[in-house]
């Protein structure tokens, strides 16, 4: 275990994970997360965000375990790995719950911290960073889903874990969000953090993942570098997903991948 | 602002004029003076970066906004002729329904399965039971929820609950669709799905507006587009006309992902507008890159 502390892991063994005996939503998962960014893709209902919640230790496996930097999640608590493990909701209605935006950013660090002074300085870098400085002041119910999605991210951002996990981050985004969103994933990638999403948007996957996991029905049924795997066709249909456009465009005009990428889309 | 009212012209289901609107206790307008017209059967997309009035609009639309949240709305929101604040409420619900973007805030949170939510709207309505378990019964095999009908909406994941509120509003078979981000949360497939749902339901006559993101699917399914920046109308028009003009650009507001790499190369078809579908984007970058191969 101690070698995993310096690995900077997260190692998930033969997880089985049941909300009613024997139903089981996951089903033997086994997986080594690295520093790699990585996507979680999959059709509603594969078990994706039941996922992620056993990573934050939200819930806890039925069977089998998941180890977090060597700390197996049975033996801790989410308050616990607050400080390693930072889990953006799909709903940020299930996230939100102060009344001042800058209060809510400042509740994670000021718990995790336990530092005043440090919390704020965080909660006002983390504001910064996803574009909502000028809104500390207001409620989060007054700013519209795309805000109080971003609203949710510097929450966990301000926390400053080791583990990121987006559930979803681009619904209710534009595309200039989108690349907000993107950015930040490839900043907090580059320094170093281990970013985890799950998402829809295909594309999205193409542009900021190096690694696509893809789960079907409580089992993951491939794992690989990003492009190599979104362009498996026969894979992505039988999990009800698409090739990505620029994947397609690139087959049709017969140009590289590489090459439509370059363009700087 | 009332004095410019026009005449309504026959055959036009939605007449937008002047509208306005402040939610309470701001002090910006959220839209602004905002007018367009829908014929009945039309499909209109409305598109805009975030904060552009989308969703306001869409409220206004259906009446929710003035009255459900307060504030000052100027100007008209004409269906059938007449303004959607005068039209009774178990009238206009039947006209007009709306789908929200976020389906957590559309559920009721007063049934306890999945068929009973879809019914709770007809069972307000008065519709006769009979009727009421066919129409339940057509819509969630519709929306491939009916092996989920037993179970508590609140069991479903993002993606089915999404489609559950679809289902909701579909039961009560309005003449005017205003669908708000109706796919957000749905994976490629079910995306897929509810594109062709809503296919079938133009090929019925029915209205259709929507909010989209997906640009790639939205320019498959709408007439026309209008593109809101600000709470103002920048532009009406076909998809190609807007996505081709130039404060898509200025504005960040983003096209298909493949008319981006059109743009990149400036690859135009004929009529000096960039593609918006997909096979027609294959065809003009084909010609752009032949062009190069025999230039270069």
């Amino acid at each position: 275990m101690t070698q995993m502390v310096r690995e900077r892991l997260i190692k998930i063994e033969n997880l089985w994970f049941a909300y009613k005996s024997e139903d089981y939503v996951l089903k033997g998962i086994s997986l080594i997360l690295d520093n790699r960014p990585t996507a979680i893709v999959g059709q509603n209902g594969a078990g994706k965000t039941t996922f992620v919640k056993l990573l934050k230790a939200l819930l806890r496996p039925t069977k089998g375990d998941i180890w977090i930097f060597g700390q197996n999640t049975k033996e801790t608590t989410a308050a616990r790995l607050a400080k390693t493990v930072g889990l953006v909701f799909q709903n940020p209605s299930d996230q939100i719950f102060k009344s001042r935006v800058l209060d809510e950013v400042m509740f994670g660090p000021l718990n995790v911290f336990r530092d005043k002074h440090k919390a704020y300085e965080n909660s006002l870098k983390a504001l910064e960073i996803v574009g909502l400085s000028k809104k500390k002041e207001e409620h989060p119910y007054d700013l519209t889903l795309s805000e109080r999605k971003l609203l949710c991210l510097a929450s966990v951002l301000a926390m400053e874990p080791e583990v990121i996990i987006l559930d979803e981050p681009t619904i209710a985004q534009d595309k200039y969000s989108t690349k907000v969103i993107a950015e930040i994933i490839y900043q907090l990638a580059s320094s170093g953090k281990l970013i985890i999403a799950i998402t829809h948007d295909m594309d999205f996957v193409l542009e900021n993942f190096s690694r696509t996991i893809v789960f079907t029905d409580g089992v993951v049924i491939l794992d690989g570098e990003t492009e190599k795997v979104l362009s498996d066709d026969n894979t992505l249909e039988k999990a009800h997903l698409e090739v990505p456009w620029l994947i397609k465009l690139s087959q049709r005009i017969g140009v590289s991948y590489d090459a439509v990428k370059n363009l700087g889309i | 602002m009332d004095n410019v009212v026009r005449e309504i012209r026959k055959n036009e289901k939605i007449v937008v004029q002047n509208l306005s609107y402040r939610y309470p206790l701001s002090n910006n307008k959220a839209i602004e003076d905002i007018n367009f017209s829908v014929c009945a059967g039309e499909s209109v997309g409305i598109i805009g970066r975030n904060g552009s009035g989308k969703s306001t609009l869409c409220l206004a639309l259906t009446g929710l906004v003035p009255l459900f949240f307060g504030g000052k709305r100027s100007g008209r929101v004409l269906v059938d002729g007449t303004d959607v604040l005068e039209i009774p409420k178990e009238k206009l619900v039947r006209k007009i329904g709306l789908v929200l973007q976020n389906p957590f805030s559309q559920i009721s949170g007063a049934k306890m399965t999945v068929f009973d939510e879809v019914a709770f709207g007809l069972e307000n309505l008065g519709v006769e039971r009979e009727e009421m378990l066919e129409r339940v019964e057509k819509v969630l095999r519709r929306l491939d929820l009916w092996s989920k009908r037993d179970q508590n909406p609140f069991e479903l994941s993002g993606g089915q609950l999404q489609r559950l509120a679809i289902a909701s509003v579909l039961a009560l078979e309005p003449e005017i669709l205003v669908l708000d981000e109706p796919t957000s949360q749905l994976d490629p497939q079910g995306t897929t799905e509810v594109f062709e749902v809503l296919s079938e339901l133009k090929r019925t006559g029915i209205t259709i507006i929507l909010v989209e993101h997906k640009f790639e699917k939205l320019v498959e399914h709408v007439d026309k587009v209008i593109f809101l920046h600000e709470g103002k109308v920048i532009g009406i028009g076909t998809p190609e006309e807007i996505f081709s003009m130039r404060e898509i650009d200025e504005y960040s507001v983003g096209e298909p992902i493949y008319t981006s790499v059109c743009k990149k190369l400036n690859a135009r078809k004929p009529n000096g507008k960039y593609p918006v579908h997909f096979e027609e984007a294959i065809e003009v970058l084909k010609g752009a890159l032949k062009s190069h191969d025999t230039n270069g």
